[in-house]
């Protein structure tokens, strides 16, 4: 029998019955739920008549409708005013842990959960969010769900889930100086395509992997789903073990130590099998920006806007002609110098403490250029307290960006916090869909280090060029 | 769940690949605290020029596919976020059944939560009953029969696909998925116990 994979292991752990043709009744060990839909959530089971099963195992937190104008209360915008109330009254008629505004564990749920040691190693966690991906970077099997899923995990503490194709992807090599991992994964989608991981759970592994912080880890398998993958993971290690270990909900004394070294059987068998099988080389990856409307459509920063004639076919093409219509820009020229209106550092992907200090380092005695506006927001309230005894506040105000507090904001546009229509946004989020920061917005995809750069050039840069 | 055996009707051919759920259903119409009808902004982008009037270039505009109860589509169709406003919005248009070469994988889910059919058929296939649906008098009258998992063409042609057994049983029974697992509660509760002792930090 061949060895198994890390996700093999974790799906194994997990199963309560074989439903047959491959699909199992999985246990959820956690389960995260936000503004959007965890009140709403709870209140669908109560009106079913069904009772919750283990409170303890969910924790809550608003970050989608939340505003994150300084200052802000949960009654700054109508729609956070009603959301923020229904989650405060059902979490607390049912007793499950919600993370307030103003304090540890509040802040964007994928944040949150591997900062406050709810996302541990071995774990199955769901959220009724599609970038729940990103907790799979501790060694987790996490995924995200509909709201329909979630009221059923709310009952039963269970999912009923058809097993994954395995797919694994390596990475070898040194990266480049500015090359960071979010360019690794922009890469990969753009080389594979935003439908490679349909169906699959994709590990990420190789000495390039080895090599990355916890946080680029998480940043990397954020955009799993980017590429169609709903599980994207990373085997633990030290590297792990040592960002974990002292969290609030991280297991501690001898309780570590045992957890530890179950983590430890966790990593996939040398002879594991998967489904197939990508490597990677790093060295000749560049940063990295998007141009078009599907994350697919990414280039290196050098790099020419592709023309929508040299695709494979002709539907293809017709995607890039509307892809470049829409974000108005012209096959064949470089894409750096595209002068921008607005830069978004933050969200799930980057708005964690080394994202900002990565940004500030270039904002840090620089000035952000005229008719740009630049946001800074902390995807936590740990991480904006940390960030402010750090003094990247004063280094971001001083450059002129805005530092605000802890949620989704302008990656997700349903808080208030748009990009204004026909505006152009480099962006350290994870979707440049066409509308998706604001209808009528045009977003470029980049890490926090270019979005900053773009930020002090007024126009999409080469960061390389910059530093 | 509603139940899904027979559907009947009309096919609409909208073949973009990587439609995603933002361009199913925009986020404001969502996350809005009034009612909203989600099937009236269904594809909005799309659908509607910016002066709110119908976009006559939008197949779902077009009057032979208005009314269409089944979608072809793209790639990677639903690909994105997790949002399940996107099946409600295309169910609000009356649609039950998609069909693609693939789907977003959230979405796929999605789908059989709310009673609407995603079928997976080879590009080929899709581009032939496209075919089929432009040619035929009134977009035709395609059947889609799960119980026999084939679809019948206006062109008299038969072309079968595959389920996933548990979800078709689910979908013919219009079984309720909660009460389904909660007939196992015994199971889970011996899980639990059982795994309190393998991985007590897992309950805190």
């Amino acid at each position: 029998m061949p060895g198994q994979s890390l996700f093999d292991k974790i799906w194994d752990a997990h199963v309560i019955a074989d439903l047959g043709s491959g699909t199992s009744l999985l246990h959820i060990d956690r389960h995260i739920m936000h503004d959007l839909g965890g009140g709403r959530g709870l209140r669908r089971l109560s009106e079913l008549g069904h009772k919750l099963r283990n409170p303890e195992l969910i924790f809550a937190t608003p970050d989608h409708a939340i505003s994150t104008e300084p200052g802000r209360t949960s009654e700054t915008t109508p729609l956070s005013s009603g959301y923020m109330k229904v989650l405060r009254e059902e979490t607390k008629k049912h007793g499950v842990r919600l993370f307030e505004l103003g304090e540890d564990g509040q802040g964007i749920v994928h944040v949150v959960g591997p900062e406050m040691g709810i996302s541990l190693p071995g774990v199955t966690l769901v959220c009724g969010d599609s970038h729940t991906c990103t907790h799979g970077a501790v060694g987790a099997m996490a995924w995200g769900i509909g709201s329909s899923e979630l009221v059923h995990v709310l009952a039963t503490q269970t999912m009923v889930q058809a097993k994954p194709k395995r797919m694994r992807v390596s990475f070898s090599g040194r990266m480049h100086d500015w090359v960071r991992s979010k360019d690794l994964i922009l890469y990969l989608i753009g080389r594979l395509g935003a439908a490679a991981g349909s169906g699959s759970a994709v590990e990420y592994a190789g000495p390039a992997i080895r090599a990355l912080s916890m946080e680029a880890r998480l940043s990397l398998c954020n955009l799993s789903i980017e590429m169609g993958a709903r599980f994207g993971m990373i085997a633990p290690d030290d590297t792990t073990f040592e960002y974990l270990a002292g969290r609030p909900f991280a297991p501690e004394g001898r309780m570590w130590d045992r957890a530890v070294s179950h983590w430890r059987t966790l990593p996939s068998d040398p002879d594991a099998v998967f489904d197939r099988e990508e490597s990677i080389e790093v060295d000749a990856i560049a940063p990295q920006i998007t141009w078009g409307t599907s994350p697919q459509d990414v280039i290196a920063v050098d790099g020419i806007i592709p023309d929508p004639a040299s695709a494979a076919n002709p539907s293809r093409r017709h995607e890039m002609e509307l892809a470049q219509r829409y974000m108005g820009i012209e096959p064949g020229r470089p894409i750096a110098g595209t002068p921008v209106d607005r830069v978004f550092i933050g969200s799930c992907t980057n708005s964690r403490i080394e994202d900002l200090r990565d940004a500030a380092a270039v904002a840090r005695g620089r000035q952000v250029a005229k008719n740009v506006t630049a946001w800074v927001v902390p995807g936590s309230y740990i991480v904006k307290c940390q960030g402010e005894a750090e003094g990247l506040d004063a280094v971001f105000r001083a450059a002129g960006f805005e530092w605000r507090e802890p949620g989704c904001s302008q990656c997700v546009a349903a808080n208030g916090d748009v990009v204004p229509p026909g505006q152009r946004c480099v962006s350290t989020s994870n979707r440049n869909f066409a509308g998706r920061q604001g209808p009528g917005s045009r977003t470029h995809l980049a890490s926090p280090a270019m979005a900053a750069a773009a930020a002090v050039a007024g126009a999409i840069t080469d960061i390389r060029q910059l530093a | 769940m509603t139940m899904f055996t027979v559907l009947e009707g009309v096919a609409a051919p909208l073949l973009r690949e990587n439609v995603d759920t933002d361009t199913v259903i925009r986020i404001e119409r969502l996350v809005s605290l009034e009612k909203v009808d989600l099937g009236h902004w269904a594809f909005e982008t799309l659908r509607y020029r910016k002066d709110g009037s119908d976009n006559p270039d939008f197949v779902l505009n077009q009057p032979r596919y208005r009314g269409a109860r089944i979608l072809l589509a793209g790639r990677n169709f639903g690909c994105g976020s997790s949002r399940e406003g996107a099946v409600h919005a295309i169910l609000g248009m009356g649609i039950r059944c998609v069909i693609a070469p693939s789907f977003g994988d959230i979405f796929f889910s999605n789908c059989f939560q709310n009673g609407v059919l995603p079928i997976v058929l080879p590009q080929a296939e899709i581009d032939k009953l496209a075919e089929e649906a432009r040619e035929s008098a009134a977009g035709g009258a395609f059947a889609v029969d799960l119980e026999a998992q084939e679809i019948r063409t206006p062109g008299q042609r038969t072309v079968s696909f595959a389920t996933d057994p548990n979800r078709r049983r689910a979908l013919l029974q219009g079984l309720d998925p909660i009460a389904t697992t909660l007939q196992r509660d015994g199971d889970i509760e011996s899980f639990q116990q059982r795994d309190r002792q393998a991985r007590p930090w897992i309950y805190g």
